[in-house]
């Protein structure tokens, strides 16, 4: 039995990174960003909901090796055991176009850490930040919700269906009331 | 779909009257219901098993082959619901007891009043978060009735009781911790003073253990785990196993390497019996954990195996494991049936069961020898089971080896069948088994403990076996180890069933009809298309203007519907631990919702 990995990795406790420093690396687990996303399309007032990016959720979800590194995270984080390969178990799919808490990459960092109140447990404190950033850009790829080169090629492992860069490109639905997307022709 | 298949039909039956004397007694070389299970009928269903020997059979007979086909709806209630209803609706006295799914809502329906109007519901107000813990949708088997009370578990693991008159909560006991993957979902026996009950979460390395309450204030009488040191699985000097692989100290520790016993699981969420007579009570323990075999060298007692234990302490009597060094998820915690039949011309107390293995075993319920071990599924995996030391045989080719995917295992994860119970006709001897009929693909690969998540290390695809269709409703010579007829359905068939003195025989698919069958021919005698697939254990009693009713849960979901009740997507066939590469059509035939349908004639 392997032991949880982030034990490993949060014993490589590198110096904290300065705000400003784009070249992201290993966070220890408490650091956190901080990014202001809303949840919702809808705000009071007429100007619509306050959103701030800093630019760090594209620069995950653009980059392959980010991705992969999600990819693997994914899966030793036992995300993949209440979601399968994005197509759902104990908890909703992840490749579908159909968001319940935001299908942003900054909402679904927050899921992550957060947990959600159906059963999402909270990640909070065991995976380390950039870790989660990674994981999430992977998120984003099941739907293709990101560049085709980024997105991973065909799995080594069994074949749950077409490989993320193989699908066509996600969109975004707020909310839980539409059904998943029609299949994909095979 | 559809059509019988007609191994043997019994001439004589098609122009029999229902109420026939001649067939009302079984032939003293079928199997027959013990005295416990004989009663005079009194048109009641207090527990899903109907009885403690497990027959899920009615004496009422208005409804029956003659009649049947009048059946018509008496009334419907939504139970707001859109999870899987695996549970059996309930009759004590003029009132039906229902119960949801998760949120485990209790309705008490008045059937004295035109259109059986709601008395009261009772809302035991589960945590949300135990949902990302169930691994096989949110489902429940059913409450069950004992001394004016209401018991039944909640996901988030806790036991209730409720006045069944009232309404109120008499008592409540959290079990478990949804932080340890542990929930319920198994409907609760009560065995004279004591509630018994059992953890799920075998999929989340869940140690499985099995726990008898007071059933006046829910305490903890005694409580007995499936795997660790003897003391802990109450295996002490009156522990006699037939077997000898079963034999020696502490072989839930020795059969494990060093501490996987500790996650190990052995979950105890399916069916309970009961012998009076030998005061044993008969439960089966799940698979062990995690499913990846090779994490977990040795035989895993006690896991995937059946406990006989006295009803009073807790204290184990015998073990047969159904499964040593389970390879496959192969859970052994279905339905247990209690019969007397003559086997090699002495009189035995058997237990029947059918198992996921793909066996319908019939055990000597005193000792725990396996009489007879005989497939109703296609098989690859298996081969058989060694009679001299019980031992079920495998085929090494289908064993899992890390990062490969192994082809072509059947029965599946699931198993030949899975909890959902048979029935068994005092009248005409036979079993009536709901099953499936599937293959699979399997990849082990190294799992991860993290406490909370699921602990599986395999990856599965499943999909129709021989011949295409995915379920098929079996009459059983349980003697002769062989089936009678069956009817092949296009999905897992994953109700329960009903036998009746009628003659009649219910099941549900998942498609959505509910049937009404022929107990010696297999003939569709009646059938109803409900508003979603049915994965409920049909009930029948005598309401209270005398006349006889049938009722089902109707409301897709369970493993094999969670596709449709958990909207999962159907281009990633390892959804769902694999049954989505099997059940992506269901999308197309049938919706969520859960729906009480109750029928009779006019
Ligand atoms: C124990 C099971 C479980 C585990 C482990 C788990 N999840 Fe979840 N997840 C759920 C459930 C259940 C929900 C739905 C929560 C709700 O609706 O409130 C969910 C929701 C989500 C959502 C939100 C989906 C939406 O529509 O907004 C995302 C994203 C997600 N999980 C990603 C992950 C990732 C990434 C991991 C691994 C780090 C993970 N989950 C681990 C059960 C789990």
């Amino acid at each position: 039995m392997k032991h949880l990995p982030l034990i490993l990795l949060s014993a490589i406790l590198l110096s904290a990174c300065e705000r400003e420093d784009r070249e992201y690396r290993s966070n220890p687990v408490t650091a956190e960003t901080e990014e202001k996303i809303a949840l919702v399309p809808l705000s009071a007032g007429p100007s619509g909901p306050t959103e701030h990016r800093s630019g760090l959720g594209k620069e995950y979800e653009e980059n392959a090796y980010h991705i992969a590194q999600g990819k693997k995270f994914y899966v030793w984080f036992n995300c993949n055991g209440c979601h399968a390969n994005g197509g759902g178990g104990s908890g909703p799919p992840l490749m579908d176009d159909r968001w319940f808490y935001g299908g942003q990459i900054e909402n679904i960092v927050q899921t992550i850490r957060e947990g959600r109140p159906n059963g999402m447990p909270s990640f909070r404190g065991k995976i380390p930040d950039d870790q989660i950033w990674q994981i999430a850009a992977y998120v984003r790829s099941m739907g293709r919700n990101v560049p085709k080169a980024a997105a991973p090629g065909r799995n080594d492992d069994m074949h749950s269906g077409p490989a993320e860069q193989r699908r066509p490109p996600g969109e975004v639905i707020d909310g839980g009331q539409v059904p998943p997307a029609a299949q994909m022709p095979q | 779909m559809g059509g019988a298949r007609l191994a043997l039909v019994l001439a004589v039956s098609l122009t029999l009257q229902p109420a026939s004397p001649i067939l009302a007694q079984p032939t003293s070389s079928q199997p027959a219901a013990p005295h416990f299970a004989m009663g005079p009928e009194d048109g009641q269903w207090t527990i899903p098993q109907k009885n403690y020997a497990s027959t899920r059979y009615s004496d009422l007979s208005e409804i029956n082959i003659e009649t049947v086909k009048n059946l018509q709806v008496a009334f419907t209630f939504s139970t707001g619901v859109n999870k899987g209803h695996e549970s059996a609706p309930l009759v004590v006295g003029g009132t039906m007891y229902v119960l949801s799914p998760y949120p485990n809502i209790l309705y008490a329906l008045d059937l004295t009043q035109p259109g059986a109007p709601m008395k009261w519901q009772y809302n035991p107000k589960p945590a949300a978060a135990a949902q990302g813990v169930a691994c096989c949708d949110v489902v429940n088997r059913g409450p069950t009735f004992a001394n004016g009370r209401i018991f039944f578990t909640t996901l988030d693991a806790h036991v209730v009781a409720v006045n069944a008159e009232t309404g109120e909560e008499v008592w409540r006991t959290k079990l478990g911790d949804i932080n340890r993957g542990e929930t319920m979902t198994m409907a609760p026996l009560v065995v004279k003073d004591k509630v018994i009950v059992g953890i799920s979460g075998g999929e989340y390395g869940v140690r499985g253990w099995i726990q008898a309450l007071n059933i006046e204030d829910g305490t903890s009488v005694w409580k007995a785990y499936s795997t660790g040191p003897d003391q802990d699985v109450k295996i002490g000097p009156n522990f006699k196993p037939f077997y000898d692989s079963d034999k020696g100290a502490d072989l839930g520790v020795t059969t494990w390497p060093a501490d996987a016993w500790q996650q190990g699981g052995g979950t105890v969420w399916g069916w309970l019996s009961y012998d009076p007579d030998l005061n044993l009570l008969y439960h089966g323990t799940g698979n062990p954990g995690p499913w990846n075999p090779n994490q977990r060298p040795g035989d895993n007692k006690w896991t995937a195996g059946i406990f006989a234990r006295d009803a009073d302490t807790g204290e184990a009597r015998w073990f047969y494991q159904t499964a040593p060094h389970d390879l496959h998820d192969w859970d052994n915690i279905n339905e247990m049936i209690l019969l007397d039949l003559e086997w090699e011309g002495r009189p035995r107390k058997v237990l029947v069961h059918p198992g996921r293995t793909g066996f319908v075993y019939v055990i000597d319920r005193t000792t725990g020898e396996v009489l007879s071990a005989k497939p109703f599924h296609a098989l690859t995996a298996v081969t058989g089971v060694d009679m001299e030391t019980g031992r079920l045989q495998v085929n090494s080719e289908k064993e899992p080896v890390n990062n490969r995917v192994i082809r072509d295992i059947c029965p599946t994860a699931p198993g030949a069948k899975d909890w959902n119970p048979s029935a068994f006709s005092h009248k005409t001897g036979l079993l009536y088994i709901p099953h499936m009929n599937m293959c699979m693909d399997w990849e082990s690969v190294e799992p991860n403990y993290i406490a909370g998540t699921p602990y599986l290390g395999a990856e599965v695809r499943m999909y129709p076996g021989p011949g295409g269709h995915m379920g098929e409703f079996t009459a059983w010579d349980i003697k002769e180890g062989k089936e009678l007829w069956t009817i092949n359905e296009r999905f897992p068939v994953w109700s329960g069933t009903l036998a009746t003195a009628g003659d009649v025989v219910f099941y549900g698919t998942m498609d959505g009809w509910f049937k009404a069958v022929h107990a010696r021919t297999g003939e569709v005698l009646w059938q109803f298309k409900t508003s979603s697939g049915i994965i409920g254990q049909p009930t029948t009693y005598r309401g209270p203007d005398g006349k006889q009713y049938v009722a089902i849960l109707s409301g897709v979901g369970g493993w094999a519907g969670s596709i449709v009740s958990g909207d999962l997507d159907p281009r990633d066939g390892t959804a769902a631990l694999g049954f989505v590469n099997a059940m992506r059509e269901l999308k197309n035939v049938t919706t969520k919702g859960g729906t009480l349908y109750v029928f009779k004639l006019p």
